[in-house]
């Protein structure tokens, strides 16, 4: 087969896309979402972040306006200043989105997270779980003579510390909400 | 043994260690790493396809026709797009397919870069399983892991999106000790409570069949040998979906021939009237079934599959056994040998005699002529002068694959190929282009429209290029055939937008590729030009004109009972052949 000699000299090319952009400091920021309660709009919202390599670290949703069929998703995110207004701008081109709000910019917002912390155990463990649970303000929502399952709303650093100290006191399932969040002061979205 | 190389590299080494030998492909800028390192090496051949679509549909045949994984390699964005529809033709069929798809560097991601698509997001819904690789550390255990889920479990095609960045990192590669998913495993061994009861039910039964799909084929050869021995002890009669055709031989008297929209009429009223039914790998789709809640009124149902999800997912059933088919037809066979059960000879020959009055009708039969050729008489005339070589036979989809499937016998598995649940105009040709590369010294038929055709003719460059003899038989009735029976029934034969204008002169294309065109228009000449044909040695494109006004029957209209069935005008008077008591059940 003949084939064209190679005219290109030079050293070779790596790849026709740029570079790589140089690492630039990441930040967490929690935004709160509304959209049309429509069937598909929680795929459209997770397959924009899957599909544009965007992350969640945590996804809260529920209708929260029954008449209007509204919902409010909360969703924290990490990236670059350059990547969190990038996934402001996409979620707001979503056709059912209503509205984006970044309550990390918008200042200090409220967040909270409800845990379920389910222990099991006798003895010094049982006592000790019952006493943490007692100084994070948790609430008992069942009890056996073996086991506890406590209650704790907080922030994510609360239930986070909860979580880990509960581990060395026979934690065997968790279940958290991820985040909601609300930002401070009369004004509202 | 681990090596350092690039993740290009690694795709390569992973492919030659998985043994793949084909791999169908068409190069682009997010790929060209990988075609590189193909470069360098001459294990993994790539056969260079004309469209992407034709890539997948080609890994289908080669993969259908061979029981093996079929490869694919596109590049990033239009490349991917193109795949989609092989991608999801696999996904209905059951075709165990790698797809190697090129994606922008993952800095770019989301960034509508050039030649940027969502491949894992367009893919989701039509892939078995799909992976982003995002480190390199994971490339290696993702590409043996794929090919473990393509062919494990129901098989389907699996997507590997590899960014342009990790395709030039540079990691360690060694080959997993195994290619297991962590969490996936599929459950191959039946339930044998459940077997045994199968087994009870199989021996009390009165009017059995036996309903046999693509997951016999799907199971391997020996499936096909195990169902072969089971029907043969039973006695039972048996009947396969557009799918399953060859697990059973077509010539053997117990064999009812295809069931469904357009089965034997023998094949539809045996399900509609049997007391015990053996599905063993088929998944009671809608053009099986018919109208759902007339469907087999009274009988009690087994179900054979490895997908969990297709028991009771249409069809209610009283035994539902999850595993692969070769294991538990492995189960039967033996149970029933111990058991040595004693059937009803007596209701089963009764049973029998109803089938043999169906039969009598010759649903088949149809109006032969002399001066046109009649499309199932090219079928019957390709079939009885090319029965006795290994043949192996793809089609488009219409009426034509219809007849192919009524008309010609198979006696082996993995001898017919086409698309059955998507139905995808333009999957011969490709796919006859896989079979004929696994297959290098058999005939391969492309049973073809002339409207499908063109879909994805292009690929006639390919069969050129390396050499692949496969044959194109195009039945050419100048119409979408399929589309315009329906007119004709059930829209008061307004032929809209269903004639084959502006045909190519399909003897002066084949010309134009490099191949051998052929045209016939006579029966009397057909038989010699067929022999033309199958002593040719290079591709061929044979335009067999055909009668353009012919229909495929017998048909279940949609929406209608197995014994709502029409016949053709050719067919045997109902009242000639049946007495009362068959009347009773149809
Ligand atoms: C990609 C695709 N588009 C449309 C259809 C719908 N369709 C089913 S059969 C058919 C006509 C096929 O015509 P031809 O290939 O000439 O086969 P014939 O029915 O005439 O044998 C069409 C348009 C399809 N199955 N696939
Ligand atoms: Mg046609």
């Amino acid at each position: 087969m003949q084939h064209v000699q190679p005219p290109f000299a030079g050293p070779p090319m790596k790849s026709h896309y740029s570079d790589a952009p140089a690492a630039e400091p990441i930040a967490r920021h929690t935004l709160a979402v509304i959209v049309d309660n429509e069937p598909g709009v929680l795929a459209r919202i997770a397959g924009l972040f899957s599909g544009r390599g965007y992350n969640i670290e945590s996804l809260t949703v529920s209708e929260t306006e029954h008449e209007k069929h509204l919902s409010r998703i909360t969703i924290v995110t990490t990236g670059t200043a350059h990547v969190i207004e990038q996934i402001k701008a996409q979620l707001s081109r979503l056709v059912p989105v209503h509205r984006v709000d970044d309550l990390t910019v918008n200042g200090d917002a409220i967040e909270r997270e409800l845990v379920l912390v389910k222990v099991v155990g006798k003895g010094e463990a049982r006592v000790e779980a019952m006493r943490l649970a007692q100084a994070f303000g948790a609430r008992t929502v069942d009890a056996t003579l073996s086991s506890f399952i406590f209650e704790l709303t907080g922030t994510s650093d609360e239930t986070e510390r909860f979580i880990s100290l509960m581990t060395a006191c026979g934690l065997t399932e968790v279940a958290r909400t991820g985040i909601a969040a609300i930002g401070r002061g009369a004004e509202s979205m | 043994m681990s090596e350092t190389m690039t993740g290009a590299e690694m795709v390569v080494r992973a492919l030659q260690d998985q043994g793949v030998e084909h791999i169908f492909g068409y190069p682009g800028g997010a790929v060209l790493p990988i075609y590189d390192a193909l470069f360098h090496q001459d294990k993994v051949k790539h056969v260079l396809v004309r469209h992407e679509q034709g890539a997948v549909h080609a890994a289908e045949g080669y993969a259908r026709s061979s029981g093996k994984v079929g490869v694919v390699l596109v590049t990033s964005g239009p490349g991917a797009t193109n795949a989609v529809t092989g991608l999801t033709d696999a996904l209905m069929d059951s075709i165990p397919i790698v797809c190697l798809t090129g994606q922008v560097p993952t800095h770019l991601i989301g960034s509508d870069a050039f030649q940027e698509a969502d491949t894992v997001g367009i893919t989701r819904h039509c892939t078995k399983h799909n992976y982003l690789v995002k480190r390199i550390e994971d490339l290696p255990r993702i590409m043996h892991e794929a090919f473990y889920v393509a062919a494990n479990g129901r098989p389907g095609p699996v997507v590997i999106d590899l960014p342009k960045d990790i395709q030039f990192a540079s990691g360690t590669y060694a080959r997993p000790a195994s290619n297991q998913h962590k969490t996936y495993r599929p459950q191959v061994q039946g339930d044998m409570e459940k077997i045994k009861a199968a087994i009870a039910l199989m021996a009390s039964a009165k009017r059995p069949v036996f309903y046999t799909g693509g997951g016999v084929v799907n199971a391997g050869p020996q499936a096909a040998a195990l169902l072969r021995e089971l029907v043969r002890l039973t006695g039972f009669p048996v009947t396969s979906t557009l799918m399953g055709l060859g697990a059973y031989p077509a010539s053997d008297p117990q064999f009812l021939g295809m069931l469904g929209m357009h089965g034997t009429y023998e094949a539809n009223l045996a399900m509609h009237g049997c007391d015990v039914m053996i599905n063993i790998g088929a998944r009671f789709d809608d053009r099986i079934t018919g109208r759902l809640d007339a469907f087999s009124p009274h009988s009690r149902k087994i179900h054979v599959d490895i997908d969990p999800s297709s028991i009771n997912k249409n069809v209610k059933v009283d035994i539902g056994i999850v595993g692969d088919c070769a294991h538990v037809l492995e189960d039967m066979v033996r149970l029933w040998r111990s058991t040595a059960p004693q059937v009803d000879k007596v209701a089963l020959k009764g049973w029998w005699d109803n089938i043999a009055g169906w039969r009598g009708r010759k649903c088949l039969a149809y109006r032969k002529s002399s001066d046109v050729i009649k499309p199932q008489y090219a079928i019957e005339r390709l079939y009885e002068l090319t029965k006795d070589r290994e043949v192996y036979v793809t089609t488009e989809v219409g009426q034509h694959q219809m007849w192919a499937a009524q008309f010609f016998k198979f006696e082996e598995p993995n001898r017919w190929m086409t698309s059955g649940g998507l139905g995808t105009m333009g999957y011969g040709l490709p796919a006859a282009i896989g079979a004929q590369l696994a297959h290098p010294n058999a005939l391969v038929v492309d049973i073809a429209g002339e409207a499908s055709i063109l879909m994805n003719m292009q690929e006639m460059s390919t069969a050129l290029q390396y050499r692949l003899p496969v044959k194109v038989f195009i039945l050419n009735n100048e119409y979408m055939g399929m589309v315009r029976q329906w007119q004709e029934l059930l829209h008061g034969g307004r032929y809209s937008e269903s004639y084959s204008h502006s045909l190519p002169d399909f003897v002066k294309l084949a010309e134009a590729y490099g191949g051998v065109g052929i045209r016939c228009d006579k029966p009397d000449v057909l038989d010699d030009a067929i022999r033309e044909m199958i002593d040719t040695p290079r591709p061929v494109i044979f335009d067999c004109v055909v009668d353009k006004a012919e229909n495929c029957f017998p048909m279940i209209p949609s929406g209608k009972a197995h014994n709502e069935m029409i016949l053709g005008d050719a067919a045997e008077d109902i009242g000639s052949v049946i007495d009362a008591k068959g009347k009773m059940l149809v």
